[in-house]
């Protein structure tokens, strides 16, 4: 009659046991990280949040009483990241409108969905390789080395997979009916995709495309030997083509410095760069929960 | 009413439409085989750059580890050594703890949405940029385990690995920010292939009376290996190649130690340190080290994506 009952203490309950709590375990270790990491940015770099910060230029390090602000690296970051965003989203879009609209599996596709991986997998840092010996060591645009302009180069060969990956599976999930639809009434193929199947696809293509932006704001490899770091402002479009600043290369380069001051500008920058990578984050995952509830009624 | 019926019949798409339609079809595909272009752009600019390197050395540069630019002697074992042994130890201490992980988010120990928000965590974790994490590194984790390695070693140091003083910047603190990067890729890689396992298999093995755990080892788990082997694969690479956090908390020395308390390099971070500074032969010396990493994880992800291939329709 007892062996009805829920016995404690019997080998496979005991082991059963033993194994949740190891999985549970595990599981607050994994959660620690980003609760440590954010926690330390909040408070290290919420303390270092003054206007001066986003108007000032960084004091060269030594000078241990003031560092100034980081408005260089703040504009550098935004440009680098655009210029990098020009070139991969038309890229990656039309890629990824070919790999799904016209392609129909062939070797062709198959080779290039392979190479989309690969590329994906690529190390960061030598997409900065590849920049610096293209454009950087042969002076090639306009006889500037290092540049805003080599650094979005740089960034935009991290991005392109990223685009190309989410242009392709948010066009597969539009359903053939739509397509069908606007063949039927005589629409050619280009005004499809561009009136119906793209419009269609358009949220989830978007939020990836946002998402690889994110980061690739937060990318620092591919810069150090491509845009390099500066300390000026940023005041024209030539200034494309000199030496560019950005918040990620600030704080590799100042949390190196034995300096207090250039560590605290290292926090502030940091908590500026994950804030805003953790919003895009959170709002583009509260956004597709919103965009699927909506979906199913 | 017949009149309209016959001029559709008789429409035809003017030559202009037909054109465009075709000049998209042919500017769509020239774009998706830009990805190609760069990729095999980046390993012929990468492997012409390191020629001279190359021819020099050959395949001596692997096994040597002097690296002098006075001297123009240069060898990338260190760098290599370093390259390989962070990413497997960080690799090893993370698949247990990432696959736990993806257990405890699939399986149904506690409510949906504790488990949910576990997930997401994990998930935000993989946003936040290698440089931030290296910072965090430098300034909150190494003090943290500072006494930690002085007891280590006073304990442990009859072991090669922590036979030297601990170093403020080391491997082993690289190692450990590794596990924070990668412990993202390999939980939602798990997370996903545990969760595409179907539902019979495991009401088979409640059915014929196996407890939960010995389901999850016997029926659940294997049938999910092929994902995560792959998940781990694509980690490997991604530890091969990851360079900030690294670069910043792993002390950058070129000399050459068993032990993981004393400052190490890896090849990016030897990438990162000295590329902007190089001329003359290190470059190419530099490029050569280029040329090996691409070449190890081009190796591991194609390796990876064949895996996924390969067993992905089992069930």
């Amino acid at each position: 009659m007892n062996s009805l009952y829920y016995q404690k203490k019997l080998s496979r309950n005991v082991g059963d046991k033993f194994f949740t709590s190891l999985s549970v375990f595990c599981a607050l270790i994994a959660i620690l990280p980003l609760i440590f990491v954010v926690t330390y940015i909040l408070i290290k770099g919420g303390a270092q949040i003054t206007p001066e910060l986003f108007t000032l230029e960084p004091n060269p390090p030594g000078d241990d009483l003031d560092a100034g602000g980081i408005n260089p690296a703040l504009i550098g970051t935004l440009v680098i990241t655009t210029i990098a965003s020009i070139i991969s989203i038309p890229v990656g879009v039309g890629g990824g409108i070919y790999l799904a609209e016209y392609s129909n599996g062939g070797p062709f596709s198959k080779f290039i969905r392979f190479g989309v991986n690969v590329l994906a997998g690529v190390p960061s840092i030598i997409a900065g390789v590849f920049i610096y010996a293209l454009i950087v060591s042969t002076k090639i645009l306009f006889g500037s080395m290092y540049s805003g302009f080599a650094g979005g180069m740089a960034l935009s060969i991290l991005m392109l997979p990223t685009v190309i990956k989410t242009t392709d599976e948010g066009l597969k999930l539009v359903p053939n009916e739509l397509r069908y639809a606007s063949l039927g009434i005589g629409a050619s193929m280009y005004t499809t995709i561009l009136k119906i199947t793209l419009p269609t696809a358009f949220r989830s293509i978007a939020t990836g495309v946002v998402l690889g932006i994110a980061r690739a704001a937060g990318e620092t490899a591919p810069l150090i030997f491509t845009a390099l770091f500066s300390y000026y402002y940023i005041v024209g479009f030539e200034d494309l083509f000199y030496e560019m600043g950005s918040l990620a290369v600030l704080i590799y380069n100042f949390a190196l410095e034995p300096y207090d001051a250039q560590n605290k500008l290292a926090w502030a920058a940091s908590f500026i760069l994950v804030i805003s990578i953790l919003t895009v984050n959170i709002f583009s995952r509260i956004f597709a929960v919103f965009t699927e509830k909506t979906k199913r009624v | 009413m017949e009149e309209k019926l016959t001029l559709f019949k008789n429409r035809k798409r003017f030559g202009i439409e037909k054109n465009i339609d075709l000049i998209f079809k042919n500017t769509t595909l020239a774009l998706s085989s830009l990805v190609a272009i760069v990729l095999f752009g980046i390993i012929l600019v990468v492997f012409f750059q390191s020629f001279e390197s190359f021819s020099r050395y050959g395949l001596n540069f692997l096994v040597t580890s002097e690296w002098n630019p006075v001297k123009d002697e240069y060898g990338a074992f260190t760098a290599i050594y370093g390259t390989l042994v962070t990413s497997l130890l960080s690799l090893l201490i993370t698949i247990p703890l990432g696959v736990g992980t993806a257990i405890f988010i699939t399986e149904d120990f506690v409510p949906k949405f504790v488990r949910e928000i576990v997930g997401s965590f994990v998930e935000l974790l993989a946003a936040i940029p290698s440089v931030v994490l290296g910072l965090w590194a430098i300034f909150v984790m190494e003090p943290f385990f500072r006494e930690f390695f002085v007891f280590l070693h006073k304990f442990f140091g009859w072991i090669p690995l922590f036979s030297s003083e601990p170093a403020g910047r080391n491997s082993l603190l690289a190692i450990i920010i590794l596990v924070v990067m990668l412990l993202p890729i390999v939980t939602s890689i798990a997370r996903d292939s545990l969760n595409q396992v179907p539902k019979k298999l495991r009401n088979a093995s409640y059915g014929i009376g196996a407890s939960r755990w010995k389901t999850i080892f016997s029926v659940i788990l294997p049938a999910a290996l092929s994902g995560i082997m792959a998940g781990v694969l694509l980690a490997l690479g991604r530890a091969m190649g990851e360079t900030m956090a690294v670069t910043m908390i792993i002390g950058n020395s070129n000399v050459f130690s068993w032990s993981l308390l004393s400052p190490g390099y890896t090849i990016s971070s030897m990438l990162a340190n000295q590329f902007g500074e190089a001329d003359g032969s290190q470059v190419s010396s530099l490029f050569y080290a280029a040329f090996v990493l691409m070449i190890l994880s081009l190796v591991v992800n194609i390796f990876a994506q064949w895996l996924v291939k390969k067993f992905s329709l089992k069930y």
